[in-house]
C-alpha cells in the first residue's frame, strides 16, 4: 500500500453520502415514524447500505475490468469524462427523477432504491481517482496477486459502505429519538450543489493530471 | 432555480405546517361565463391590518378568452420533502392554470411582485393533446416526483379522462400518467396517499356530458359518475373501483386525511336521485381494500316550486347541492359548501366515522338568498369553492360552479362573490363581517389559493 489518501477519500466520500438526507437515512426514519417504531429506521438502514454498495461495486468492477485491459490514461481520461458528463446531467435533469419506491416498500424495495439513487448520484463515479492508485497503478500491481486485485476493490467498497452506514445511522436514530424532521426546514442545504461542483473538479482534476 | 435551503413554506409534517404564520394574499380563478372577455387571476388582500383588505389588490389576465379557469395549484409543495423522491430545493412560485374549456395551461410567476403574477409559459390545446393525449385539464397537485394533472378529456374530448404529468421546473407535459387504467372511463378530482402509494380519483363525466351544463336525461339515468378509483402510485395501476350505487350522481371533491399514517379520506356526492340529498362519504382502508361509507347526508328541504328553477319546480324541493368540501390541514374539521340551499357547515371528523356538525351559516342560496352583513342585498349562488387557512382559524370561499351549471340553478344570473368565516379552534364558525367581495361584473370566481399553501395544496411523507 503505497499511500493513506484514497482510502481515506473512500471513506469520507462514504461519510459524506450518509450525511445526504437523499442517500437514504431520512427514508429510514419516515419508515420508522410511519411503523412507530425505532427498530424500523434500524433495519431500513441495512438494506439501504447494501443497495448503496452494490451501486459502488458495478462501478469499482468496471473500473478495475476496463483498466486491467487499457492504459492508466486512457483509464483516467474515460474516468474524467464520465465524472464530468454526471455533473452535466445533474446539473440540467437533477430533479427529473421518477420515484419508484414509496412508503409501503419492504426490505428488497429499499434495496433498489438505494441503488438507484447511488448510481444516480454518480455516488461510485466519484471513487474512480481514489480506485485507479489502489488497484491499477504499477506498484500496486507489483504488490498484489491475482487474489487481491479483486479484495482491493472490495475492501474499499466495505470502507466506503461501512463510513456511509455509521453516519447515516448516527443521523437517523438522532433525528427519529430527539431531533425530529423538524430541522429539516433550514438544516437541508442543497448537498446536489456541492456535489456537482465535487464531480466537476474531480473530472478535471483526472482529464488534466 | 435551485435554493440552498428549502422552500421556507415546505412542512415536513401536517402539524408543523398548522403552525405557518396567516396567508397574507389569495389568488383565485376568475373566469367570463360568456367567455367573451379574458379570464384572469385575481389577488386578494387577507392582511385585516393592510388598507386593501378584503379587496382585489391585483389581476393577470390570461393570454386568450374563453378559458373558463376552474381549479388549478403550485408548481411546489411540502411534498418536495418526501424521502424517497426528495428534491427540496425548488420554490413554491408558480401558479400553474388550467382552462377547463380551451384545455390550455397557464404558467404564473408569482415571485417578483406577488401582488402582480405575470405569465410566463403557455402550453396550447394541441401541445397538451399530443403529448399526455388528454384535453380538458383540471384538478392541480404538486407531487414528490412533479406535477399531477387530472384531464376530463381525451385528445378527441370524449372518454376516457384520465391523469397526465407535468415537470415542475420546465412545466413541460411529459406525458400520460397511468399505465393500467382498468375500467376507469371517468374523471374529475384526483389526490393522494403518499403514506399509502394510493392515488385515488372521482368522476364527473366526459365534455359532452357537461359544456353545454348538466343534461336532465343523463342525470336522471344515473349516467353521470359515480364511482372512486383507487391506484398504485408507483406502479401507475388501477387496483380497484367502488360504486356509490344507481340513486348517487357526481362524486366530486376528494379531501385525503393529510397525516400520511391515516388511510382514510372524505369525498362529497352531489345529489341523489332518489331524494335530492347530498351526501359525505368516507373511503379507508380494510384489511388489503378500500372501503366506503356514507357518514353525512344532508335533505332536501320543501320548497316552493315559484322560488325554483325550471329543473326543480316538479320536485317542489330546494336539493342541498353539495359540491366542495375540504379538510382542516388537522384533519379535524370538514367543511361543507351546500351551494343550493346556501347552507355553509362545519362538521368536527376527530372520528371520521362519526362527523358531528358544529356550525353552520347561510349566504345566497337558490330559495333563502341570505345576505351578507356588509352587501346588504339578497346573495345568489351559494358558497362553493372553500379553501381552508394552513392554521384551521380561516376559510375562504366564493360562489359560482361552473358557467353553463350556474344559469341552471340560478337563472336570474349569478352574481359572483367572495367570503370569509373565522373558525374557533374547539369549534363553531362566524362569519367576518367585513370581508365580503362583490365579484367585478362580467366574471365569476372559482377555486381560491392562499399564499404559502393551503389546506387542499400540499401534502406530506412525515407524521
Amino acid at each position: 500500500m503505497t499511500t493513506l489518501w484514497p482510502w481515506l477519500a473512500i471513506a469520507g466520500l462514504g461519510m459524506y453520502h450518509g450525511l445526504n438526507p437523499a442517500m437514504g437515512w431520512l427514508f429510514a426514519v419516515a419508515l420508522g415514524l410511519h411503523r412507530r417504531s425505532q427498530a424500523v429506521v434500524l433495519q431500513s438502514l441495512a438494506p439501504i447500505a447494501l443497495g448503496h454498495a452494490l451501486a459502488i461495486v458495478v462501478v469499482a468492477a468496471a473500473v478495475v475490468t476496463i483498466g486491467l485491459a487499457v492504459d492508466p490514461r486512457t483509464l483516467r481520461l474515460a474516468g474524467g469524462a464520465a465524472l464530468l458528463a454526471w455533473a452535466l446531467y445533474h446539473l440540467f435533469y437533477g430533479a427529473r427523477h421518477r420515484t419508484r419506491i414509496g412508503m409501503q416498500t419492504g426490505l428488497a424495495g429499499l434495496i433498489l432504491w438505494s441503488f438507484l439513487m447511488a448510481s444516480a448520484h454518480g455516488a461510485g463515479l466519484m471513487l474512480v481517482p481514489a480506485l485507479i492508485p489502489l488497484c491499477l497503478s504499477p506498484g500496486a500491481h507489483a504488490a498484489m496477486g491475482a487474489a487481491d486485485s479483486r479484495l482491493i476493490p472490495l475492501a474499499a467498497v466495505g470502507i466506503h459502505t461501512l463510513a456511509m452506514l455509521l453516519v447515516s445511522g448516527t443521523i437517523a436514530i438522532a433525528v427519529y429519538t430527539w431531533m425530529g424532521v423538524g430541522f429539516l426546514r433550514r438544516g437541508w442545504i442543497n448537498l446536489d450543489r456541492l456535489w456537482i461542483a465535487a464531480l466537476s473538479a474531480t473530472g478535471l482534476v483526472l482529464l488534466l493530471y | 432555480m435551485a435554493t440552498w435551503t428549502p422552500d421556507p413554506s415546505f412542512y415536513p409534517s401536517p402539524r408543523m405546517a398548522a403552525r405557518a404564520p396567516a396567508e397574507k394574499l389569495a389568488y383565485v380563478a376568475s373566469f367570463d361565463p360568456e367567455r367573451r372577455r379574458k379570464d384572469a387571476v385575481s389577488v386578494v388582500d387577507l392582511d385585516p391590518q393592510s388598507p386593501s383588505y378584503a379587496q382585489i389588490v391585483g389581476n393577470v389576465e390570461m393570454s386568450g378568452a374563453g378559458d373558463e379557469l376552474h381549479h388549478f395549484g403550485w408548481n411546489a409543495c411540502s411534498s418536495c420533502l418526501c424521502p424517497n423522491a426528495p428534491h427540496p430545493h425548488v420554490e413554491r412560485r408558480y401558479l400553474v392554470v388550467p382552462g377547463l374549456r380551451s384545455s390550455r395551461i397557464h404558467i404564473l410567476d408569482t415571485k417578483p411582485d406577488p401582488k402582480k403574477p405575470k405569465v410566463v409559459k403557455v402550453i396550447e390545446p394541441d401541445e397538451l393533446a399530443e403529448r399526455t393525449g388528454y384535453t380538458r385539464p383540471h384538478t392541480v397537485h404538486c407531487g414528490p416526483d412533479g406535477i399531477y394533472i387530472s384531464a376530463l378529456g381525451n385528445a378527441e374530448g370524449k372518454g376516457p379522462g384520465g391523469v397526465f404529468l407535468m415537470d415542475h421546473e420546465s412545466f413541460e407535459p411529459r406525458g400520460r400518467w397511468e399505465i393500467d387504467r382498468g375500467p376507469q372511463e371517468f374523471a374529475y378530482d384526483m389526490w393522494w396517499h403518499l403514506g399509502y402509494d394510493t392515488l385515488v380519483t372521482s368522476e364527473w363525466g366526459t365534455p359532452d356530458m357537461f359544456e353545454e351544463g348538466l343534461v336532465p336525461e343523463l342525470l336522471l339515468g344515473s349516467k353521470y359518475g359515480r364511482k372512486l378509483h383507487f391506484w398504485d402510485l408507483h406502479k401507475r395501476r388501477h387496483l380497484q373501483e367502488i360504486d356509490f350505487g344507481k340513486q348517487h350522481q357526481l362524486v366530486f371533491e376528494l379531501r385525503p386525511a393529510h397525516d400520511p399514517t391515516k388511510a382514510y379520506g372524505f369525498v362529497n356526492c352531489v345529489v341523489s336521485l332518489e331524494n335530492l340529498s347530498s351526501s359525505i362519504w368516507v373511503w379507508y382502508r380494510d384489511g388489503s381494500k378500500w372501503s366506503v361509507e356514507k357518514v353525512i347526508e344532508i335533505p332536501a328541504e320543501p320548497a316552493d316550486p315559484d322560488r325554483l328553477p325550471p329543473a326543480l319546480k316538479d320536485f317542489k324541493a330546494c336539493p342541498p347541492l353539495v359540491t366542495d368540501i375540504d379538510l382542516s390541514v388537522d384533519d379535524k374539521f370538514l367543511y361543507v359548501s351546500c351551494w343550493g340551499t346556501g347552507d355553509f357547515q362545519q362538521y368536527d371528523v376527530s372520528d371520521p366515522h362519526k362527523p358531528r356538525l358544529t356550525g353552520s351559516l347561510r349566504l345566497g342560496g337558490i330559495v333563502s338568498r341570505a345576505a351578507h352583513p356588509k352587501s346588504g342585498a339578497p346573495l345568489n349562488g351559494g358558497p362553493q369553492m372553500v379553501e381552508v387557512s394552513r392554521d384551521g382559524r380561516r376559510i375562504y370561499f366564493t360562489n359560482s360552479l361552473y358557467g353553463a351549471i350556474d344559469p341552471q340553478f340560478y337563472p336570474d344570473g349569478l352574481k359572483g362573490w367572495m367570503a370569509k368565516v373565522e373558525a374557533k379552534p374547539e369549534g363553531g364558525i362566524e362569519l367576518d363581517r367585513d370581508f365580503f367581495i362583490d365579484w367585478p361584473a362580467g366574471h365569476l370566481p372559482h377555486q381560491v389559493r392562499l399564499q404559502g399553501g393551503d389546506a387542499s395544496s400540499d401534502s406530506y411523507c412525515y407524521p
